[in-house]
């Protein structure tokens, strides 16, 4: 065992590229929890994003483009989940589930015959000047410039919410659909925009893990990033800065556990694999103990206009 | 021209039965031309999946036995998890409980090893149903306790189970002498006491079968004649009615998780002592997700179930068909499964709304 090999700074950078997948995946579905939706299927957009977007970027070469569709991937499967629950008005709990399972079926179809090829590579960003800073700029600075867009969205999201009138009115609509009706405000429209702005960044967070953290396809890759994603959402009380918290306590802890596999710790391989899920666990249960503050009030029931 | 939807008073029963057929033909011809996209007969590859394994003459005398080897489990998983859905108690880690309960039944069955005894067999069967309602447990136990999210904790566990899985199948529950290779001593070829063999030749009829029949006739009674299953009714269409009722939440979420558990764990120590014969890595099969499909495609209802698990087993042998006689893609048979559950998710509008079409009246 050579704890000695783990160097801090790396390993604090390395937390930094392995929250953003879950990051991006969930910042979107806070957005889409604010309006009042919970979408189970973050998983499903995900790893369709992963597949996505690694097979555009092998056909194109460009992993700007691969991104891009599996945006549009996340966001065209979270059209569909939209679709029946707001039009059709299924149950949420049930038609993200399903979503899920879809997705994982899909991607593996899509995925079959890139197996085992490698994804090209998305170069790193170094920020002028700042990236110099001995310490600072190697955790902070030196990374691709999707880590630093997901920092820069959740500063969006929460900028937005808290200042801008249509996200008054996002909130507005998640608190109580029924009130938002009455004033006018159209529940189902903005609920489906809200849902396809989740798909498009669980789609991204999807994308990320295929072209930048493994880098490459394999089924089944996300292996439940998109639940942990739900799970910060909860842990962040629905809000945007506690939702970056989150996700990088919970990159800290799958980082960590990499290196002490690889560092060859005398615990087996598998407990360390588990680790990041039962701290999910743990922290979902201290969240609790404090009681769910902070849900939106209309969070996952249906909205039917005759009411 | 405008549409609307007008909410019925209660769901119309008999759509409530028509929606899961329909829902099976729409997926039916999503999947054709998905087939079709994929470069076969769209025709030749529903056929292969819906009436080769059942009535062809060479492949039928294979695949008819697997048809219930394959909906034993989904059958007894997919009754555990209905008393909980029609309770809004979600469930979703059954393929957890299903490893948990095969790795403890089978750890109970080889620590006997090679003792020969009548005894053995039944001991593992509650040895994996307590394995399967301990993993249900933790869910349950911090929802009642702290309000902990069922959904996420239970899904979680899945992770676990199959890190624990890998464990033990490279670890503890090693055949010591597998020459090395990972995975426990085969349970149906190597050790009689432990094995869950078929009851009667080329039917796939074993004690999971059995089992399961059991479950749908136990759940058809405890939902229509006892107070547990009104008590869960109720808490799923009237949460707040059922609380002035003085039914208990903690009671209900502990009762459906943990038979959830119980069954589920049940199911995987029957898979692992018959059909699968071992414990190893790749023995989670994702049956604890299929049975969600199953569950809700049998509208939450044992009957229901019984035809959606068998319904779903065909698939899954139509599916193996296909991959050898089409060169499907394995996974064409799981996209299929998604698309039927949205399918019939999509088409309960008709049983919970009146469509109308047309101009809206003046109130």
């Amino acid at each position: 065992m050579e704890l000695g090999q783990i160097n801090p700074i790396l390993l604090i950078a390395s937390l930094m590229v392995a929250s953003t997948p879950i990051l991006l995946a969930a910042i979107g579905e806070m957005v889409v929890e604010k309006a009042g939706v919970l979408n189970l299927g973050v998983e499903g957009m995900m790893i369709t994003g992963a597949v996505v977007g690694f097979v555009t970027a092998v056909n194109s070469t460009s992993p700007v483009l691969g991104f891009i569709a599996a945006a549009c991937a996340g966001a065209g499967l979270s059209l569909l989940f939209a679709l029946v629950t707001q039009y059709l008005k299924s149950t949420q709990v049930a038609t993200g589930l399903a979503l899920t399972l879809f997705g994982l079926g899909l991607s593996s179809l899509i995925g079959k015959p890139y197996a085992g090829m490698k994804a090209p590579p998305l170069g790193k960003m170094h920020i002028p000047g700042l990236s110099e800073i001995p310490v600072l700029g190697p955790i902070l600075f030196q990374h691709d410039p999707m880590v630093y867009l997901s920092v820069l969205l959740v500063a969006a999201v929460w900028a937005w919410l808290k200042y801008s009138r249509s996200g008054l009115i996002l909130r507005a609509v998640g608190e109580n659909h029924a009130a938002a009706h009455a004033l006018g405000y159209k529940v189902v429209r903005v609920r489906i925009l809200a849902i396809l702005f989740g798909g498009a960044t669980a789609g991204l967070g999807g994308a990320y893990v295929s072209l930048v953290r493994v880098p490459q396809w394999v089924e089944g890759m996300t292996a439940g990033a998109g639940w942990i994603a739900l799970a910060i959402v909860v842990f962040a009380s629905w809000r945007p800065w506690r939702v970056l918290l989150g996700a990088y306590l919970f990159g800290g802890v799958s980082v960590l556990q990499l290196n002490l596999q690889a560092a060859g710790v005398a615990i087996p391989v598998e407990y360390l694999s588990m680790s990041p899920y039962l701290v999910t666990i743990l922290v979902l249960v201290i969240i609790s103990l404090r009681g769910n503050h902070g849900a939106p009030g209309s969070l996952g029931r249906v909205f039917h206009a005759s009411h | 021209m405008n549409i609307r939807l007008e909410k019925r008073p209660a769901p119309s029963r008999m759509l409530l039965a028509l929606t899961p057929l329909l829902a099976v033909v729409a997926t039916m011809i999503a999947g054709g031309i998905m087939f079709w996209a994929l470069g076969a007969n769209p025709a030749e590859a529903i056929r292969t999946i819906f009436w080769d394994p059942l009535f062809d003459e060479t492949f039928g005398a294979y695949s008819r036995p697997q048809l219930l080897v394959k909906a034993g489990p989904l059958i007894l998983i997919a009754i555990g998890l209905a008393l909980g859905f029609r309770a809004g108690i979600w469930n979703i880690g059954a393929e957890g409980q299903y490893i948990i309960g095969a790795v403890v039944g089978a750890g109970v069955g080889l620590a006997f090893y090679p003792t020969e005894n009548r005894l053995i067999f039944p001991l593992m069967v509650v040895a994996g149903a307590f394995g399967g309602w301990a993993w249900a447990m933790i869910p349950a136990i911090l929802k009642t306790r702290f309000g902990t999210n069922e959904i996420l904790v239970s899904l979680m566990l899945v992770y676990v189970a199959e890190n624990i899985l890998a464990s033990v199948s490279s670890g503890l529950l090693k055949n010591p002498d597998g020459m090395g290779f990972p995975g426990s001593r085969n349970l149906a070829r190597d050790y009689p006491a432990a094995s869950n063999l078929e009851l009667i030749p080329n039917s796939g009829m074993h004690w999971g079968v059995v089992a399961a029949f059991v479950a749908v006739i136990f759940a058809y009674v405890l939902m229509t004649r006892h107070k547990m299953g009104f008590a869960i009714r109720l808490t799923g269409e009237a949460p707040r009615a059922a609380r002035f009722a003085g039914v208990s939440p903690t009671r209900l979420v502990l009762f459906a998780l943990g038979t959830a558990g119980a069954l589920a764990g049940m199911a995987g120590l029957f898979e692992v002592s018959g059909p699968a014969g071992q414990i190893s890595i790749d023995f989670g099969s994702g049956y604890g997700f299929t049975a969600i499909i199953v569950a809700f495609l049998g509208r939450l209802h044992p009957v229901g179930i019984l035809l959606a698990g068998l319904l779903m087993a065909l698939t899954y042998i139509g599916g193996e068909l296909a991959q050898l006689m089409l060169g499907m893609p394995a996974a064409a048979i799981q996209l299929f499964q998604g698309m039927l559950l949205f399918f019939l998710l999509a088409m309960d509008v008709f049983a919970n709304y009146r469509i109308r079409i047309g101009q809206r009246e003046v109130a």
